[in-house]
């Protein structure tokens, strides 16, 4: 128990620490502007706060969609048991995704510009908007918990009766974004390496925030079921490896004929600076995950497939950051790295993430297991067969 | 009838009157000191870079598709009749996508500042309304820079090109690159020891297109994706819904 104590109060500190850290690069940047915090300039535009804050950010998030997905709309009624936490997940990654971008913007107070002055060519305009309607979408699946735990029946009646609803716009607002996540860099094909410029980019960001939804997912349950010591659901969890599995093999088949199509192919075993960061990426997203997980014994043992689940995930996020930073290192000529207090607020903006989702699963009801739930909900008279189904 | 600015290497002497001239326009310090820097800055929108005994200009090209237009989502930035693309900072929101955008790295930003603004050749918009030339055209006492109908410029740089073929790269940059721009640049040597992005790099096509092949799936896209979803949503629950049909019925059945 001491162990657990001290151990707890080791995340404190640190916590406490990022967020010291973070406070005060959060003073420079609001006093002393964007070129005194980052080590952006004119060559550099954007960072490690579009490539990580963004780019990945919603990449990571992409959980929630693709749950919510597979349960309400092709009914894949078993893996109710994480639609809670994932939607959770989902619902921060958003939230952190906008603290994110108060940071990166130059005028984040006109941020509501947005809404107004619109430009229907502006990619950026399309992933603004999807993100901001998604976020409250995000928001309307998550506000379940929070009334159930007020017993608020009414209110919870009226969100259910609305979720498959919901859960379509989701996925659509979904594919919409994160695909045009991609959209974004198609606009500079003369700056980026031919290794990360593709036509196909758009496709490619949409099916890496497949994979790595569900390698999130895999990822959080594994995690959470460790920290908060309940029980894991491991055949759930290893059919989403099953799923993971199938979607890397697309992704990489899908990758290869990019590379075949465009004649690209030789330079990428031939070392360069490019490639050596090609070379990890391809590792950590595709050989190491796709090893892994062709091995049923991997599938089945939590430990395993976290670890595979882990690789995929710092893979794609390679990937991105690739695709922001290293793909135009050459054409700018000089290499960029981000500044400690760059780092220190997207520490800070992680550990914000680690923190609320603390505090969610401490006083929201999102760990429910369904029999629980089943118990719970007749008993405050939610009522109505199909319906009971529909919100765990 | 759209402007442009032709710029002729051949013909400039580098005294950097055109730099100063910009500076005072865009009311931007200048002294020997911003003279001697050789970058592009927020408050250098336009510099004569020397190599050796050539010269060559720097500014915006004034594309006539404009990437950093298309790019930006509140529509900041747009390109005028006269040929000018301009710049709105009170719909700014700063995220700088306009400056990844622009293949000449054109626009700057004000990293210092706390309300910062994107900063950019802007073609003096107000003297071109009014019929004025730009405000460094008409300070270039070899008209090296020139201001004029942009047609006409085209086909003055051409005639340049085929009178002395032996002084020029045979090339106009900025007829073709990014699918054309207001901005036409002559030089003797080739224009990337400036820094200026290689022709086969750039391209002729205009950059606009490479996100607006992918933005004009959308229309049909949304709606279709949204039936499948809808559709599929659809089976799966009428399904579900008669399986539990079936098995109450079943259990009734099985009751009687
Ligand atoms: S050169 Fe760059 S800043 Fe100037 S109009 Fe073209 S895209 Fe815009
Ligand atoms: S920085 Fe300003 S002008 Fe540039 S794209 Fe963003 S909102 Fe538009």
């Amino acid at each position: 128990m001491t162990i657990m104590n001290v151990k707890v109060t080791f995340w404190r500190v640190l916590f406490v620490v990022i967020m010291i850290v973070g406070l005060y690069s959060t003073y420079v940047r609001y006093l002393h502007g964007l070129g005194a915090v980052s080590n952006m300039n004119d060559q550099f535009p954007w960072g490690l706060w579009i490539g990580f804050d963004c780019l990945c950010g919603i990449m990571l998030a992409a959980g929630g969609f693709c749950i919510t997905g597979a349960v309400y709309i092709f009914h894949v009624e078993r893996l109710h048991c994480i639609v809670r936490p994932t939607i959770l997940t989902a619902f921060l990654g958003y939230l952190l995704f906008i603290v994110g971008l108060l940071f990166d913007l130059g005028r984040p107070w006109f941020i509501w510009h947005q809404m107004i002055y619109i430009n229907l060519h502006s990619v950026m305009f399309e992933v603004g908007t999807c993100v901001m309607v998604y976020t409250t979408v995000l928001l309307l699946e998550f506000v379940p918990n929070v009334l159930e735990r007020f017993n608020l029946v009414g209110p919870i009646r009226w969100v259910k009766k609305i979720y498959p609803v919901l859960v379509c716009l989701g996925i659509l607002l979904s594919t919409l974004h994160q695909s045009s996540l991609g959209s974004l860099f198609l606009i500079f094909p003369e700056k980026m390496h031919a290794f990360w410029y593709t036509p196909a980019l758009p496709f490619f960001f949409f099916l890496s925030a497949i994979a790595c939804g569900l390698a999130m997912t895999i990822f959080e349950s594994t995690l959470s079921s460790r920290v908060f010591g309940r029980g894991l659901e491991r055949s759930v969890i290893t059919e989403l490896g099953g799923a993971l599995y199938v979607v890397l093999w697309v992704i990489a088949l899908l990758r290869v004929q990019d590379y075949m199509h465009r004649k690209v192919y030789m330079d990428i075993f031939k070392p360069s600076y490019e490639s050596y960061f090609l070379w990890a990426e391809l590792t950590l997203a595709f050989v190491i995950p796709l090893f892994m997980l062709s091995f049923k014994k991997v599938r089945t043992n939590s430990n395993l497939l976290y670890i595979a689940s882990l690789s995929t995930l710092l893979g794609f996020v390679t990937n991105r950051l690739n695709v922001a930073m290293t793909s135009m290192e050459t054409w700018v000529g000089h290499h960029y790295l981000p500044s400690f207090t760059e780092v220190s607020i997207t520490l800070m903006i992680c550990a914000m993430g680690f923190f609320l989702f603390n505090m969610a699963v401490r006083f929201l009801p999102i760990f429910e297991d369904e029999h629980a739930a089943a118990h719970v909900e007749p008993a405050i008279q939610i009522g109505e067969v199909p319906q009971h189904s529909l919100v765990n | 009838m759209s402007k442009g600015i032709l710029y002729d290497a051949t013909l400039c002497i580098g005294c950097k009157q055109c730099e100063s001239a910009c500076a005072q326009q865009n009311e931007l310090p200048y002294d020997e000191k911003v003279a001697a820097e050789s970058v592009q800055t927020d408050h250098k929108f336009t510099t004569v870079l020397t190599k050796d005994d050539k010269f060559m200009r720097r500014l915006c090209q004034h594309c006539e598709h404009p990437a950093c237009a298309s790019a930006c989502p509140v529509g900041a930035f747009h390109k005028t009749a006269d040929g000018p693309v301009v710049y709105d900072v009170w719909k700014c929101i700063g995220c700088r996508y306009c400056m990844m955008a622009c293949a000449f790295s054109q626009p700057k930003y004000e990293w210092g500042k706390l309300n910062p603004r994107v900063r950019k050749c802007i073609m003096c918009p107000d003297r071109v309304s009014a019929g004025k030339a730009t405000a460094c055209a008409e300070a270039c006492p070899t008209g090296a820079t020139k201001f004029g109908d942009h047609d006409a410029l085209i086909a003055e740089a051409k005639d340049r090109i085929k009178q002395n073929p032996a002084n020029y790269v045979d090339h106009i940059y900025g007829l073709n690159e990014v699918g054309g721009t207001s901005v036409l640049l002559l030089s003797a040597i080739p224009f990337e020891q400036f820094g200026l992005p290689k022709i086969d790099r750039v391209g002729d096509v205009a950059l606009p297109e490479y996100t607006g092949r992918v933005m004009n799936l959308m229309p049909d896209f949304i709606p279709l994706w949204g039936l499948v979803l809808g559709g599929v949503y659809w089976v799966t629950n009428r399904r579900k819904e008669v399986e539990e049909v079936e098995a109450e019925e079943k259990a009734m059945r099985g009751g009687k």
